[in-house]
Order: structure tokens, then C-alpha cells, then sequence
């Protein structure tokens, strides 16, 4: 590591307490021999030390900012067992291809921690450290919680199992649609999509994260005409539909006013944008468990933190914490479209949230083997950019339970948003059909959708449109382990 | 109308030969398939009816197609759907529901409103063919 403190020995009580400022790694938040125990909240950071600083005392910095250190020794630690509170740092490796980065891998006694809180997790991990002027730039990469942690979490109100047994919709991804334009369109102009959109065979329509009440339209109106929408578009096909209703508003009392009118009028699902804040999810989603309520959040804002790879959280932290503060539906990529998105992150993120268990997997930047204890499971849905065109490549990598959201792939239809709609549903069940079958729907995916759309002219025009549309830049968020080839 | 409940309802009705390719999908995931009928389609009726239990253990789709016929033989006028079942710990619920047999005429459903304070509006949906005995719907 290139280090020049000595840390050989450990510093006796009257050295250690001495009045002044010592050195975080000789504070002990450096512990290279601690074995993290099975009930430790475990963190990596990606550290980037300014030019001169030690990476160890960096990572050991990052360690007692997290949990109790303060920038001088404080004799006030020696009423209390310090030794345990104190967070361990407890390996530092460098970052592969990256010579000024290093992972700092820290422990967290799960004494430090209330109980169910999010809010006081991130107040801890994140609260303080990432402002420390001797790192020019500090990112959360992933967490492990021990089980008797996640078992203080309610989690998801309804779960992806629930979730399909109460809208009867097995097999398949469910397909939905923000409606477009965002911004502008009167309260019953609005559900004239939501009822397009659902009677074409959609199974949700959405508001985006920024509708909420504006002149235009106030959010009583928009309530009201799309549950007109809602319940004629399942009237019309027999099949249960819903529309994401947006309650996030100003204050907690305005949310669940809103909240409380989307049951009375006998909506599934109600949403929130993560800007709410993590006490506020928290909050809704007891709600949402008190009256059998799907929660929907909208990862609104996350880009400007997690988006770069220097600085900041990662998603999957974000995911982690979602999981366990309860949320039953979550942007978490798309992949082929229009935004951020690594395949490989993409799909570790979309196992944080699907599965019971997550192994190490470096490659998807799991770096924590996680128990979830038997919490349900989160939807990921997949909105931003993607169309009809891209049936094989979203089932290929994102699988069944997702929700695929095509807004401007369906509205923008030229024979209607009713045909937009239909066409992405035709395309979906003709691609499960064809992969049930056995047949290799990477490779013959294009073949499957033209087949399709013989029987299907909406199908057809929307491949006619956007068949060639795809949105291939690089992206920022890779990750850091690729697999090396072995040979065969 | 075309009900389109059913993970595959937007495609045109599937011929048995795909009927069992889907079945032969599911058994090599060791899913337990059943057959479940019902002349009361509403999209919250859960419960249709099963056509015998649920085909635990079964591995050959010969075995799924022939339950398949009878229940076609016994209820031709009935919606028939095909399910099939996981038990693997944490989901130990559906993993695939089609159905496999429509009544000639599906005559849909009615919206009944109920108008309520302020602008609310109580949503009722109501099957035609509902109306008439258990039996004799889709006559």
C-alpha cells in the first residue's frame, strides 16, 4: 500500500487518549487481522485518497467518520466499549485499472444501527464521510446486512408473488406506459390515453415522477378520470388493469390525502418518486401494507449520485435499501434503452431485487454474498426508450418478472396509442411463446417479431417505425471485474 | 369481445401442438400443470374450477393433453385454461396461465356505475353472460 505509518503495534491506553489528533488508522478503524462476524453490516467504499494520502488511513478515515470518530481523540470514548463501536476498516485492495482508487472494505457492529430505519442507516454511512476533505472522491459500491437486520424490515407490502396472484398475470413481463406528454394535458384529455393504452392490451399506465398538481391539472381530476379509464379498459377486455397514481406532494399529510383517494376510487396501485426521501417511503409503504396497495417508486433524482463512478452510491445500494424500506415496483434499467445502463450492472441490480439470495458476482458488481431472509421480492420495471423492436433482447436479459414500459413506443404509434399498445403486447406473447418453445429468440428474435406482425398490423407498423431505433452509447457505471478467459 | 385474460390471449388461439410445447415447458421445470374451467370469466373470479387436481409428479404432456381433451369433451362452451404451478420455496405460486378453450361467443362485460359523493364513482363490472343461471351461460 505504500504506507508510512506505523501500525505495528497497538498503541496503549494513556497514547491512544493522549489530547491531540492521531491518525484514524491508529485510532483503531484499521483492523487488518478483524473477521467480520455474521451480524456485522459490511460496506465497500470506492476511495479515491487526494495525491499524498494513504490509502489505509483513508479507508480507516472513511471507517471512524461512518461510525464514531470525530477529527480529535475524545477522552469521553472511554465511557463506552469503544473498541466495538468503532467501525473496521479491514481490507484495502486497489481498484483493477484504476491506480488511484482503492476498495475499503469496513465493518459495522449491528449495535450502531436502529432498528428499521433507513433513514438512520444512510444518516451513518453516508451521513458525514462523503464531504471529507482528504478524499477527492468517495462512492458507496455495495452492502451486506446480516439477517437479524433485514428481519427489522418490514419490506415489500406486496412482492412480485402477490403482486401476479392479485392481478391474475403469470408468465409473462407486464407491460405499461407513461403517459406522454409528461406536462400539459387536461385531467380527462389524460385518461383518453390511460383508456387507449389499457384496452390495447397494456396492463398499466403511469404518471410520470413530475405529475403531480399543477393548473393544468389537479390531482383529484387526474384521479378521477383515470379510474374511469381503468375500469372501463378492464370492462372492455376482462382483464384487471391499473394506472400508477402519483402521490407525491409537499408534505406527508398531502400524500396520504392523495393515497387515501385512490383506494376509495379502487386503484391497485399508487406511486411515489424517490425525492420523497427515505423516511417518507417508509411511511407509504406502511401505508401501502395497511390497505393492500401496490407501491410504485420512481427512481427520480438517483442519476445525480449514482450515475458516475467516482462518487457517490451505487444503484444497488439504492436497490438494497429499497428492498428492505418496501417498495413493490423500482426503475432499475433497461439496458437497450435510452438511459444509463450496463448490462451487467443492470442485471446485478435486478437480482438485488428478485432474488432470495444473492452470491458474490464481481463481474454484476455484487461484492456481498446477502440473505434475504425470505423478504418479498421488488418488480424492476424497465422504462425509458424501448420499443416493440427490442422484444428478444429485453426478455433475454431482463426476463419474466419485470414490468416493461414502452411510453413513447405505445403513444407514439402511428395508428393510435390503442394500436401501440397491441403491438408491444403481441409482440411479448409471440416472443414467450417462442421462447417456452425452446427456439433462440437472440438469434431469431427479428424472424419471430415479423412472423408476429403477418397476423398483426399494428405490430407491423410499430416494427416499420422503430425497428432500427437503438440507443448504443458507452456507459459510465462498468464494472470493475470482467471475466478473463480461461482456456477450454 | 376476446377475454383477454391468460398469458397468451393476444395470439391467435394456439393449436395443440403448441398447446404442448408450453406443457412440455413447464414439466422440464418440474412445475405441476392443471386444468381449471369456469363459464364466469370475471377478471376477479379466482377460483374457476378444477378439472381434477393438480397433475403432481406427472412428466409426460400426453398425460396433461389427454385431461386437456376431456375437459374440452365435458365443457366445450366453457373457458378452460391451463396452469401451472411451482412449488420451489418463495414462489410456490403460478408460473404460467393460458387458456386453451373459448366459448363461441363471448358477449364481455358491463361497467355499472354507481355515483357517489363528490365526483366518485363506484365501479361495478358486471359479466353479461353472468346474468343468466350457472349452466346455462354461452347457450
Amino acid at each position: 500500500m505504500g504506507s508510512t505509518i506505523d501500525r505495528s503495534r497497538p498503541l496503549d491506553e494513556e497514547t491512544r487518549y493522549a489530547a491531540g489528533v492521531l491518525e484514524y488508522a491508529r485510532m483503531g478503524y484499521w483492523d487488518p487481522d478483524y473477521e467480520p462476524a455474521d451480524t456485522d453490516i459490511l460496506a465497500l467504499f470506492r476511495i479515491t485518497p487526494q495525491d499524498g494520502v494513504d490509502p489505509i488511513e483513508a479507508a480507516a478515515a472513511v471507517a471512524g467518520e461512518s461510525s464514531t470518530a470525530t477529527w480529535t481523540v475524545v477522552w469521553t470514548d472511554r465511557l463506552t466499549a469503544a473498541d466495538t463501536y468503532r467501525a473496521k476498516a479491514y481490507r484495502v485492495e486497489p481498484v483493477p485499472g484504476s491506480a488511484d482508487q482503492f476498495f475499503a472494505y469496513i465493518a459495522y457492529d449491528l449495535a450502531l444501527f436502529e432498528p428499521g430505519s433507513i433513514a438512520n442507516l444512510a444518516a451513518s454511512i453516508i451521513g458525514n464521510v462523503f464531504g471529507f476533505k482528504p478524499l477527492r472522491a468517495l462512492r458507496l459500491e455495495d452492502m451486506r446486512f446480516p439477517v437479524a437486520y433485514v428481519k427489522t424490515f418490514d419490506g415489500p407490502p406486496t412482492g412480485i408473488i402477490v403482486e401476479r396472484e392479485r392481478l391474475d398475470k403469470f408468465g409473462r413481463p407486464l407491460l405499461g406506459a407513461t403517459v406522454k406528454p409528461k406536462l400539459g394535458l387536461s385531467g380527462r384529455n389524460y385518461g383518453r390515453v390511460v383508456y387507449e393504452a389499457l384496452t390495447g392490451g397494456l396492463d398499466f399506465t403511469k404518471d410520470d415522477e413530475n405529475i403531480n398538481s399543477q393548473p393544468f391539472m389537479h390531482w383529484r381530476d387526474r384521479f378521477l378520470f383515470c379510474m374511469e379509464a381503468v375500469n372501463r379498459a378492464a370492462a372492455a377486455t376482462g382483464e384487471l388493469k391499473g394506472h400508477y397514481l402519483n402521490v407525491t406532494a409537499a408534505t406527508m399529510e398531502d400524500m396520504y390525502e392523495r393515497a387515501e383517494f385512490a383506494r376509495e376510487l379502487g386503484s391497485v396501485i399508487v406511486m411515489i418518486d424517490l425525492v420523497i426521501g427515505y423516511t417518507a417511503i417508509q411511511s407509504m409503504s406502511k401505508w401501502a401494507r395497511r390497505n393492500d396497495m401496490i407501491l410504485h417508486l420512481h427512481r427520480a433524482g438517483h442519476g445525480t449520485y449514482t450515475r458516475q463512478k467516482a462518487h457517490g452510491l451505487s444503484f444497488r445500494v439504492i436497490s438494497k435499501w429499497m428492498r428492505l424500506a418496501g417498495v413493490d415496483h423500482i426503475h432499475a434499467g433497461t439496458i437497450v434503452g435510452k438511459l444509463e445502463g450496463d448490462p451487467d450492472m443492470v442485471q446485478g441490480f435486478y437480482g438485488v431485487l428478485r432474488e432470495p439470495h444473492n452470491p458474490v458476482d464481481l463481474q454484476r458488481g455484487i461484492y456481498f454474498e446477502q440473505d434475504w431472509a425470505g423478504l418479498r421480492k421488488v418488480m424492476p420495471v424497465a422504462s425509458g426508450g424501448i420499443h416493440a423492436g427490442q422484444m428478444h433482447q429485453l426478455l433475454t436479459y431482463l426476463g419474466d418478472d419485470v414490468v416493461l414500459q414502452f411510453g413513447g413506443g405505445t403513444i407514439g404509434h402511428p395508428m393510435g396509442i390503442g394500436a401501440g399498445a397491441t403491438a408491444n403486447r403481441v409482440a411479448l406473447e409471440a416472443m414467450v411463446l417462442a421462447r417456452n418453445e425452446g427456439r433462440d429468440i437472440w438469434t431469431e428474435g427479428p424472424q419471430i417479431l415479423a412472423d408476429a406482425a403477418r397476423g398483426c398490423l399494428p405490430l407491423k407498423a410499430a416494427l416499420d417505425t422503430w425497428g432500427e431505433i437503438t440507443f448504443d452509447y458507452s456507459s459510465t457505471d462498468t464494472p470493475d471485474f470482467v471475466p478473463t478467459a480461461t482456456p477450454a | 369481445m376476446r377475454i383477454t385474460q391468460g398469458t397468451f390471449s393476444f395470439l391467435p388461439d394456439l393449436t395443440d401442438e403448441q398447446i404442448r410445447a408450453q406443457v412440455a415447458y413447464c414439466l422440464a421445470r418440474g412445475w405441476a400443470v392443471s386444468v381449471e374451467h369456469t363459464d364466469d370469466p370475471h377478471p376477479r373470479n379466482t377460483y374457476w374450477e378444477m378439472f381434477g387436481l393438480p397433475m403432481f409428479g406427472l412428466r409426460d404432456t400426453a398425460g396433461v393433453m389427454a385431461e386437456l381433451e376431456r375437459a374440452r369433451g365435458t365443457f366445450p362452451d366453457r373457458y378452460i385454461k391451463i396452469n401451472a404451478f411451482d412449488s420451489t420455496r418463495g414462489v410456490e405460486s403460478m408460473r404460467l396461465s393460458f387458456i386453451v378453450n373459448r366459448p363461441a361467443r363471448e358477449p364481455g362485460f358491463a361497467l355499472v356505475r354507481e355515483e357517489a359523493a363528490g365526483r366518485a364513482i363506484r365501479y361495478t363490472i358486471r359479466s353479461y353472460a353472468a346474468d343468466r343461471p350457472e349452466g346455462e351461460r354461452y347457450r
